[in-house]
């Protein structure tokens, strides 16, 4: 599933919503996510799960082909945890 | 490092704001946006939202576990998990925003 097919989605099932009104609201809720991480803050949908972001510290890297050292920075990466309820779902629970 | 959790509640107000809908259809679209997404997922797709990131289900074999307190083995069975994968624009507008 795509954003377009989440989107038409939606718009089946709201034929009330004007599908613009539809693509706002999808865009929104994945904006808002990526800009409470890009603050650094966490994001947690009961039932569905959590993302925050982890630290990753810098350190002494390898090139695996020619076996060089190189230094890799210090980073951040976003982090997903599944929720409770959507990870027994996917299991038939 | 100040840490806030943003949750439904706020999303919902954000489209709330955003779009001409009224606050308890706000919510309810929230709610239904992660809806589709569980039921694709669930379904065994996989569910790509552009510029944001992709989430997918992976079947994990069996396993021999062991109980870190008694030492004791366990079997984990086999299961499904949910992984998800941040596009490279999430990861650079998280990266971007540190320095």
């Amino acid at each position: 599933m795509t954003r377009s097919e989440l989107i038409a989605a939606i718009a089946q099932r709201n034929p009330h919503l004007y599908q613009r009104d539809v693509e706002r609201i999808v865009t929104t809720i994945f904006e808002e996510i990526s800009l409470a991480l890009a603050r650094g803050d966490r994001v947690e949908l009961r039932g569905f799960g959590a993302f925050s972001v982890k630290h990753r510290e810098a350190r002494q890297g390898r090139n695996p082909r020619t076996g060089e050292s190189v230094s890799v920075d210090a980073k951040a990466v976003p982090f997903f945890k599944t929720g409770k309820q959507l990870r027994e779902r996917l299991n038939g629970g | 490092m100040a840490e806030n959790t943003m949750t439904r509640a706020e999303l919902a107000e954000s489209v709330y704001q955003e779009v001409g809908l009224s606050r308890n259809e706000s919510a309810d679209l929230v709610e239904a946006v992660l809806g589709e997404v569980s039921d694709a997922l669930t379904r065994g797709e996989t569910v790509k939202i552009s510029s944001f990131g992709s989430f997918s289900v992976r079947q994990k074999g069996e396993r021999i576990g062991r109980n870190p307190k008694t030492g004791e083995e366990v079997p984990i069975l086999p299961r499904k998990v949910l992984v998800f994968r941040p596009s490279h624009v999430l990861k650079k507008r998280i990266n971007d925003s540190l320095t």
